[in-house]
């Protein structure tokens, strides 16, 4: 991947010089998932050349709707899919895929999933499905006081009244503290959540998203935080990277993201978002939903983009948005907020052929206003 | 009710821990052992109807099948319906029947010239003995074979189990049990008599150990036969149970913890695709006793399968209406276990 050159410079291995800050925790370079074929479709190109870092004690949302690979791309992140190329580099150490190699992995990257029920074994009681990863990994040593703490830390106190239970007795939200629960009782450095929230009542939502802040700044703990949701990443990223059809389109800070995308996906992505008056009507993108297996050629977005519709003749024929294709995004946070877009005029932020950006305020407005929305 | 407005309410608060539902108070599962013991007693009662209407009152003249061949007075034949109280009026008749069978006394065999209950006695132990060996054997083969075929669905080991297990399914027992005794018992071509045609035991079986090595030798080929036709059923339950499992969730969650392929398989979804499995395990412990038949006929094994055999070609009604009476009887009282180990092993029903 001719991309991944910035974030090999960048040298997040110990050797590179006393300039280089502690390496990611968690890094992907070129990172690609095929699904064989199947039901005569071709193959499906899932993750299809990402690069991506995620920072210790940081939060990153990765933003898309289902179906663009981001959930394949956090099994890849835990280990549990296996690239087609690419890496995976825990703390600078690329991962190996040998059984011993993989379940220590597992000791520091924890994975969260988003249906708390079914993530729960309905016939282990809580004591039993917290305490399943540290036996696991042999520290058997205090293990009802790690089972504990990890109950308290997720907010289940006092945790002596929910060790007996099972899932069944208790609600959703507490059952995803349970989950979570059973992440932090291996003391891991990173968690990848996929859709923490998305099957739990609006009112348990922020206490949820509350904790995961809680853990990062009192565990030093990193979160990717996997959603279709960009009032969640509001509340909790610190950087948000918005996948499309496999490929990360664009990823900066979320103030640099949400209230000014240049994007011309997430921004179609906000607009659908509610505004003042409440309405549901979102504009919906025209054109078929993305499809793994047949990847268009150029920009991957231009069967449905807005912008490259909305051009005319001759400036239609000079972006090339349909034979042009366009770089893979660097991983690398320092470069700032990039976004794979042949409008995009990386020095000035703003799309050539787009409107300009949504004013700073009235973005700060909608996407907190689209949590809420959505209870 | 309660319960269930409170599993409705449940997840929009997050309630204070242990203010509601314990895991387990025994008021509920009392109640729910009532009503299954009752249900368990309502079909011992139709049984019991159905026993009687088959065996006592459907066979116009059983006497006459009775003396059939043998040159019998009409005086003869009265006092014969007198003997067997024919000739009371049918409601007494089913009345004395109940009690009788309450108190364990299913009359006399036309045939043997003895009680019923004691030649049903009898001939329990060699049909559990058969039945029950051969059930373990399948439940562990079916199980594991299952647990295996399912987890690597579409593999060729799947395939060639499912193959094996269902062709052998569809095989006639009494055909199956025929080649298996002309093949291994008989001896054909180069292949010696290994295993005893019938029986249970030799003529001159020795006492001690050694009679239970010849008994052994004798439950060979009849317990194979069953095993072989019977494992397929567990084999494809646990299979598609497992199958199921496959989607869940907590399966990638614990993997996630770092455990194991196999350590999934076996901590978590062979345990939880088990649930399934046993209420068939016990519908088929139902009908081991009487499950027999074939097997115990084409073998001569002395037990209630073959007794039942026995009695069909005569027939000899007091001991047909017996055994069918204890073949019915099991089936209930299983399916009765089955409802209340089910409620153990789930903590999903144990708490409703
Ligand atoms: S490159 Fe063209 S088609 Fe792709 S997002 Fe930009 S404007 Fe749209």
């Amino acid at each position: 991947m001719s991309a991944s050159a910035p974030a090999s410079a960048a040298g997040p291995t110990a050797s590179a010089g006393p300039a280089e800050a502690a390496p990611a925790a968690l890094e992907v370079r070129g990172l690609t998932v095929v699904h064989p074929p199947r039901g005569g479709r071709g193959p499906a190109r899932a993750v299809d050349g990402v690069d991506l870092r995620l920072e210790q004690g940081e939060i990153l949302a990765l933003i898309g709707e289902s179906g663009c690979g981001k959930s394949t791309l956090a099994r890849a992140l835990v280990g549990l899919t296996r690239p087609t190329s690419g890496e995976v580099l825990y703390r600078g150490t690329p991962l190996r895929y040998t059984g011993s190699a993989l379940k220590a992995y597992r000791r520091h990257t924890q994975l969260v999933l988003q249906d708390p029920g079914g993530a729960l074994n309905p016939r282990q009681t809580v004591f039993d499905a917290v305490a399943e990863g540290p036996r696991l990994h042999g520290l058997k040593e205090g293990l009802e006081e790690r089972v504990r703490s990890a109950l308290s830390r997720a907010g289940l106190r006092p945790p002596e009244d929910f060790l007996a239970r099972y899932p069944h007795q208790l609600s959703g939200g507490q059952q995803q503290r349970v989950v979570i629960a059973g992440a932090l009782a291996l003391d891991p450095a990173v968690v990848v959540a996929d859709e923490p929230v998305a099957s739990l009542d609006a009112s348990v939502r922020g206490e949820i998203l509350q904790l995961v802040l809680r853990l990062r700044d009192e565990l030093g703990l990193s979160a990717l935080v996997v959603s279709h949701d960009l009032g969640l990443a509001w509340n909790i990223a610190d950087r948000v990277a918005v996948m499309y059809l496999g490929r990360i389109v664009e990823v900066g800070t979320v103030e640099d993201v949400l209230l000014r995308p240049v994007h011309p996906y997430t921004r179609a992505l906000l607009s659908v978002l509610p505004g003042p008056d409440r309405g549901r009507r979102p504009t919906v993108l025209t054109g078929e939903a993305p499809d793994p297996t047949a990847v268009p050629a150029g920009c991957r977005f231009h069967p449905r983009c807005p912008a490259w519709a909305a051009l005319d003749g001759p400036g239609r024929e000079a972006a090339g948005c349909t034979v042009r294709e366009l770089p893979v995004l660097t991983a690398d946070p320092g470069a700032g907020r990039q976004a794979a877009c042949h409008l995009v005029d990386a020095a000035a932020d703003t799309p050539a052929g787009g409107a300009g950006t949504a004013g700073a305020p009235g973005g700060a407005a909608q996407a907190p206003g689209a949590e809420d929305g959505r209870g | 009710m309660s319960d269930l407005l409170d599993a409705v309410a449940l997840p929009g608060r997050e309630e204070p821990a242990g203010s509601s539902r314990p895991g387990r108070s025994p008021a509920p599962f009392l109640r729910y052992l009532a009503s299954k013991v009752a249900a368990a007693l309502v079909s011992f009662a139709v049984t019991l109807v159905i026993g009687f209407v088959l065996f006592s009152l459907m066979p116009a003249n059983p006497v006459q099948s009775l003396t059939r061949g043998r040159p019998t007075s009409a005086a003869q034949m009265e006092h014969l319906r007198h003997q067997l109280g024919l000739d009371q009026p049918v409601w007494h008749r089913f009345l004395s029947f109940v009690g009788d069978t309450l108190q364990g006394r299913l009359g006399d065999s036309w045939q043997f010239q003895q009680p019923v209950a004691s030649l049903i006695g009898e001939r329990l132990w060699p049909t559990l003995l058969l039945t029950g060996t051969a059930t373990l054997l399948s439940v562990v083969l079916g199980l594991w074979l299952g647990v295996h075929s399912g987890w690597r669905h579409g593999s060729r080991f799947d395939r060639l189990t499912s193959g094996i297990s269902l062709t052998l399914w569809s095989v006639p027992t009494f055909w199956l049990a025929m080649i298996l005794l002309v093949v291994l018992s008989t001896g054909l071509g180069p292949i010696p008599s290994l295993f005893p045609a019938g029986g249970m035991s030799d003529a001159y079986s020795p006492s001690g150990f050694g009679h239970v090595l010849d008994v052994a030798h004798h439950l060979v080929l009849p317990c194979l036969t069953m095993v072989l036709v019977v494992f397929a059923q567990y084999v494809t339950v646990m299979r598609s149970s497992v199958i199921d499992e496959l989607g869940n969730p907590y399966l990638l969650t614990a993997r996630a913890k770092g455990l194991m392929d196999s350590q999934v398989r076996n901590r978590h979804a062979a345990p939880n695709a088990l649930l399934p499995s046993v209420t068939v395990i016990f519908l088929q412990l139902g009908t081991v006793v009487g499950g027999a038949i074939t097997v115990e006929t084409v073998y001569s094994w002395p037990g209630l399968g073959f007794l039942t055999y026995q009695a069909l070609q005569v027939p000899d009604l007091p001991l047909l209406q017996g055994t069918f009476i204890v073949f019915s009887a099991s089936v209930i009282l299983m399916n009765l276990l089955a409802d209340v180990v089910y409620r153990f092993l789930d903590p999903r029903v144990r708490a409703q």
